[in-house]
């Protein structure tokens, strides 16, 4: 690990200051300081913001949930607003790594943590993510779990995280402020961005922004959700494929359907034909099966990761018939 | 090229034989120092006196003041270092293991503030007023913890490397209330892996002391 200094700012204005100048914000550290030990991440300053007022999670006036940014991933997911209202993000948040990483990890680290690509945890290996253009070591090597969806000639990794996966089906939205203190909220969706031809450039985050909150919009109730996660293990491992699902059926209809998968995208992966197919409908093991034909719409597959494409469309059968019933 | 890595224990062994151990080596630091400067030895050469060592130009450092196991340590730690490596190496208590050091294995796990978390990742220098609970925190003088019984009783471990880190993680997972049926133990026991295999009588071990003082 390199050196590097630490500052621990006691307030939001403090925190910011040393994020303009360059330090790299620290929460929970889980992925951080792991990558640091790898040198893959080589910060010079470090600013430890676990004393800033982002601890709330609670209903906006709205109705909106806002939950933030250094909630940990233990505190939202037993949360109760969190598990009555959106199940899906309890399930994702617990089948995400193990309980003591979820006591140290927190939400707006979480959604900044970086891909499990071997090859970009790997110094020695080519990786543009890490080094832009030394090219990717992935494209003809070891791909079984990779990305099979927005991927580009320049990179093929996913994005680990299952929270991201929930947040991205029911289009939930970031909450930043600048160094000089202007604020502003973008899309989930649009802040993880693929790779293009900048995989290095991963959120759309302006030097020294800070996430305060994510905010998941209110839906129409009742709303039923869930997370399923296929993994090589039962437990306490990144997912191969996995889905997101939350569906609003009223008076036998589906009114609204919120799709995205994990495990298959450089982003978690927004279903909006999977949607379409739902909207309209009524629940059926047929509409189920119907609906997720076109899970993996677009799928570029490498050379070890072909059974994805399969694979995520039952995940998303699955998870459509688990929340949605064949009533 | 990086500065050595101060967690590396090739650091203090690899440039001189016979190399000193890095524990004996910072032991020694520690004695003339009177103070802990945990991991910035290693960024000097072997050839350096201890004193030297710590006098030149060290890495950055923070003074932290904290209880471990009921005992208040102040110390002035390399703010590379994390929690394990500041129990293991400068504080010996060694009960608390190293073994993948990259968050996937559990056999550090420690109780931070009452939360079972991973010591390995866990920079020391940011536990300012934490309170530590280790293994060796554990009983209360000769009398186990139930949780250490119950391992006994159990036979729930082999080699016994992974140990310290199951019993840490059981107390957390028996105080957080996840172990109403074996499924569940096994699910919020799964940050911790045992190579040896013996889950079947882990998971009995957490189920024996569950509701147990």
């Amino acid at each position: 690990m390199y050196p590097f200094t630490l500052t621990k700012p006691t307030g939001t204005t403090e925190a910011l200051q040393a994020g303009g100048r360059g330090g790299r914000y620290i929460a929970g550290g889980t992925t951080l300081v792991d990558l640091m030990r790898e040198t893959v991440e080589r910060p010079g300053v470090l600013v430890d913001i676990t004393a800033l007022p982002l601890r709330d999670t609670a209903l906006t006036k709205g109705g909106a949930l806002r939950i933030g940014a250094l909630v940990r991933m233990t505190e939202a997911a037993a949360h109760p607003l969190v598990r009555d209202l959106y199940p899906v993000i309890s399930q994702a948040l617990e089948l995400s790594a193990s309980a003591q990483l979820r006591n140290m990890a927190t939400i707006g680290g979480n959604i900044m943590q970086r891909t499990r690509c071997t090859y970009f945890r790997d110094v020695t290996a080519d990786c543009n993510k890490r080094e832009p253009g030394s090219g990717c070591a992935a494209l003809n090597g070891f791909n079984r779990g990779h990305a099979i969806l927005g991927t580009s000639d320049q990179c093929v990794a996913t994005h680990p995280s299952d929270l991201a996966v929930a947040l991205a089906a029911l289009e939930a939205s970031v909450h930043l402020t600048a160094p000089d203190g202007s604020r502003r909220t973008i899309p989930f969706t649009d802040f993880l961005l693929q790779p293009g031809s900048t995989p290095d450039r991963e959120q759309a985050l302006q030097p020294g922004e800070l996430i305060t909150a994510v905010e998941i919009p209110a839906m129409p109730r009742p709303l039923k959700s869930g997370y399923l996660k296929v993994r090589d293990r039962q437990s306490y491992e990144f997912a191969l494929t996995s889905a997101a699902v939350a569906l609003h059926i009223r008076s036998g209809v589906i009114r609204e359907a919120k799709v995205a998968a994990g495990g298959v995208g450089t982003v978690p992966w927004k279903l909006p034909a999977v949607e379409q197919a739902l909207i309209g409908e009524r629940p059926s093991d047929r509409l189920w099966s119907k609906a997720a034909d076109h899970a993996a719409d677009g799928a570029h597959p490498l050379t070890h990761n072909g059974f994805k494409v399969e694979l995520l469309k039952r995940t998303v059968e699955q998870q459509l018939r688990t929340v949605g019933g064949t009533s | 090229m990086p500065v050595a890595d101060p967690e590396s224990d090739r650091s203090a062994t690899a440039e001189a034989v016979p190399a000193p151990s890095r524990r004996t080596f910072i032991a020694t630091a520690t004695a003339v120092s009177g103070a802990v400067v945990a991991g910035g030895l290693a960024t000097a050469p072997a050839a350096l006196g201890a004193t030297e060592a710590v006098a030149a130009e060290g890495p950055p450092a923070g003074t932290i003041s904290l209880t471990i196991n009921g005992a208040r340590h102040t110390a002035t730690v390399d703010n590379r270092v994390s929690l394990l490596d500041l129990l293991r190496e400068h504080l010996d208590l060694t009960g608390s293991k190293k073994g993948c050091n990259a968050g996937a294995c559990g056999a550090c796990t420690v109780l931070v503030d009452g939360h079972r978390v991973n010591s390995c990742l866990t920079l020391a220098v940011r536990l300012d007023d934490a309170e530590v609970t280790t293994i060796e925190g554990l009983a209360d003088g000769d009398h186990l913890h139930p949780l250490q019984q119950a391992f006994i009783d159990q036979d729930a471990y082999q080699c016994g490397f992974c140990t310290s880190g199951q019993i840490m993680s059981g107390v957390g997972c028996i105080k957080e209330g996840r172990t109403r049926t074996p499924d569940e133990i096994r699910e919020w026991m799964s940050g911790n892996l045992c190579r040896c295999g013996c889950y079947v009588k882990i998971v009995r071990a957490v189920e024996q002391a569950t509701g147990q003082k």
